[in-house]
């Protein structure tokens, strides 16, 4: 049970995107369609998994003062393995993501979950945990990258959604992305605090 | 004249927060008070232009002879973090004041995205060495101007009714926006 509330949490509770407002620059830069999204959530998911993986089965190794550093270079190297994949199995998504692939190296999230969840918990529970944050990241990019390439040009994953759309070119420009997150954000708020009133109403 | 179409690129045409969207989290985080913000934005200015200087010195002499540029991000990101913990010795034992008004900001620039995406940036676009000081000094002026911007918005925001969802976040976010529209104005600057 606790471990599927691990997975679970990083979904929609402790969203890291919309709730724990982590991970910003990647969101923002990589969403002009959702393809993009994708693949940079599939690369950030691999390496929050992979080091929490190692962070969590290493945890009695790493001498306190030096965790960080230790941590910081475990996400580093699979940083490294990940952009030398994508350069050689996908050059286009590789150009397409450019320097925002080595830069899940000071992703807070990766680091947040190492030092909040992996160094304290058993390897299966950082599993979960990890999973469960990788695809609420997935999740926040997809529908970011979605609503900015649909309003862009009526498409969603490359397929028509709006036939004949006049394209909004400012969903592209970086001023697109900071709006669009930030209504995003708003909304999820909103759903939030309307789903607590109603449980107020219920227990009362 | 190269020197300085560099410096208002990175300062302001293409600014780090507004264009690569590098920083964002003490853009949100720390963006509150106008103070703090200055604070801030002093100190990565100094960290970034120290940072460039020391990933450039040893991009070109330690990593491209051996050729282990495969070594970039890990070696990068080290020096970025040891950089950060020198200064903060440093800073402590020289100018107590200084310390005092930089200190709690230097521990947080080690993962601020925008040191390691400068580095990048100046790896990626081969840089002369001069280059590379102004590209890390201007890029640090452009993000203490956007810092500022934002946190003397903000300080009048905190008298406006935003309507409850969008309080905080939501609403730094939109008027990073319309700051990001408003800076693309200076793109005029530079012909490209």
């Amino acid at each position: 049970m606790s471990i599927f509330k691990d997975f679970a949490k990083g979904l929609w509770k402790e969203n890291p995107v919309f709730v724990m407002i982590l991970g910003m620059c990647p969101t923002l830069a990589v969403t002009t369609n959702a393809i993009n999204g994708f693949s940079m959530a599939s690369a950030t998911m691999f390496v929050l998994v992979s080091s929490s993986l190692v962070v969590s089965v290493l945890k009695r190794l790493i001498p306190n003062q030096v965790r960080i550093a230790v941590y910081t270079v475990i996400i580093a190297t699979f940083v490294t393995v990940a952009d030398y994949f994508l350069k050689a199995k996908f050059p286009p998504i590789s150009k397409a993501l450019g320097p925002y692939v080595p830069l899940i190296v000071v992703n807070c999230i990766i680091l947040g979950r190492a030092e909040a969840f992996a160094s304290k918990n058993s390897v299966i529970r950082s599993l979960a945990d990890a999973v469960g944050m990788g695809l609420g990241f997935m999740l926040a990019l997809v529908i970011l990258g979605s609503v900015r390439e649909l309003f862009a040009s009526g498409a969603v994953f490359g397929r028509t959604i709006i036939p004949h759309w006049h394209s909004w070119v400012v969903m592209i420009l970086p001023a697109g992305a900071f709006i669009s997150l930030g209504i995003l954000v708003g909304i999820f708020n909103l759903i939030r605090l309307k789903a607590k009133n109603e449980k107020r109403k219920v227990k009362n | 004249m190269n020197l300085l179409l560099i410096f208002i690129a990175a300062a302001v045409t293409n600014n780090f927060v507004l264009t690569y969207f590098l920083g964002i989290c003490p853009f949100i985080g720390v963006s509150n008070k106008l103070e703090s913000a200055f604070g801030m934005g002093m100190a990565t200015t100094f960290v970034m232009t120290l940072a460039a200087t020391a990933t450039w010195l040893i991009n070109h002499y330690l990593l491209m002879p051996l050729r282990i540029e495969f070594l970039e991000y890990v070696t990068f990101i080290l020096t970025i973090a040891s950089l950060v913990q020198l200064v903060e010795m440093f800073i402590r034992k020289t100018s107590p004041e200084l310390y005092r008004a930089l200190g709690i900001y230097l521990p947080l620039i080690t993962t601020n995205c925008a040191i390691l995406g400068l580095t990048l940036f100046i790896a990626l676009r081969d840089y002369e060495f001069l280059e590379a000081i102004i590209f890390g000094f201007g890029a640090g002026v452009g993000f203490t101007l956007a810092l500022i911007i934002m946190a003397g918005i903000r300080e009048e925001l905190e008298f406006a009714d935003v309507p409850k969802p969008f309080e905080g976040t939501g609403i730094t976010l939109i008027i990073a926006g319309l700051l990001a529209l408003a800076f693309m104005g200076f793109g005029g600057l530079i012909a490209s």
